[in-house]
């Protein structure tokens, strides 16, 4: 972490919960989570209820699509910390680690289907060049796309363009590929709350 | 976006607000929340020391940078709504092509 506050500066209760976590987890709480913890009124709280709801609420997207939604901004971000982090919890969530590789390899030849590809196209757009127009969208809805999903898709878009930022930018230390693991298992069972 | 903007913070309302929007910000603050909005995978460590010249405290970066993710995130999901609306508008019945 580049601020030694998101480093130091818990109370005593905080600093209690994440020797729990590591004691019960065998890994150090990650810097994703260290940052929610840290004047959370001020945005980590509001982040987790607004994330949790984007990539676990109601949605005709599984929880395996919107979790490669997550590592396909991701890359395009090029933010390899959270690039590990939804990629590791795409493959466990559809338990099929080489179509997620394949889809951060090359989206257009990968194996999916042709919904999910506009719509990550889409999103690879919008986070790229910053915005998108009618038409774009119309390419997602004419691939069989329900106006709904876009905008569930738009939702993580939004979740994971503030993600990647606050992890590049606060520095978020990388993590090995058992961290990873560990945060997929967690992420998948407790989602982002 | 309320809460970052309006609540209470240790960054004055109109420096985040100016975070937000990645706009009008003096330097040396603009480099970093520039970059935290535009190009974050290059945010790097000379940034935040120049950030830190500033006379900003821990605790104002931290909102400062924060209000530029929500800003650019904020911008791109409003972009992507807008061309929702735009392209199911014109399916509609009621809407004059």
């Amino acid at each position: 972490m580049r601020l030694d506050v998101l480093d130091r500066g818990y109370g005593a209760g905080t600093k209690l919960l994440f020797a729990v976590i590591r004691l019960f987890s065998g890994h150090a709480v990650p810097d994703a989570a260290k940052l929610t913890f840290y004047r959370s009124d001020f945005y980590g709280a509001r982040a987790k209820e607004f994330t949790h709801l984007a990539m676990r609420g109601p949605s005709a997207w599984s929880v395996g699509d919107r979790e490669l939604m997550a590592a396909h901004v991701s890359a395009v971000n090029e933010c390899a910390f959270c690039v590990g982090a939804h990629t590791a919890t795409a493959a466990q969530a559809y338990q099929d680690r080489p179509r997620v590789a394949a889809v951060l390899a090359d989206l257009e030849s990968a194996p999916i289907a042709e919904p999910l590809r506009a719509t990550l196209r889409m999103l690879g757009k919008l986070t790229r060049d910053g915005t998108i127009d009618a038409e774009d969208v119309r390419e997602v809805l004419a691939a069989g796309v329900s106006p709904q999903q876009v905008e569930d898709a738009l939702a993580v878009c939004a979740a994971f363009n503030t993600t990647n930022r606050l992890a590049d930018a606060f520095g978020f230390e990388l993590l090995g590929p058992e961290g990873y693991e560990a945060g997929a298992g967690y992420l998948l069972k407790r989602g982002y709350r | 976006m309320d809460r970052v903007l309006d609540g209470e913070g240790e960054a004055p309302a109109e420096q985040r607000a100016r975070a937000f929007a990645n706009d009008g910000l003096p330097p040396p603050l603009d480099l970093l929340i520039g970059k935290v909005a535009d190009r974050p995978a290059q945010v790097g460590d000379a940034d935040w020391a120049a950030a830190k010249t500033s006379g900003c405290t821990e605790d104002q970066l931290f909102e400062l940078v924060i209000c530029a993710a929500v800003g650019k995130s904020a911008r791109l999901y409003e972009a992507g709504l807008a061309a929702l609306a735009e392209a199911t508008a014109e399916g509609r019945p009621d809407h004059a092509s």
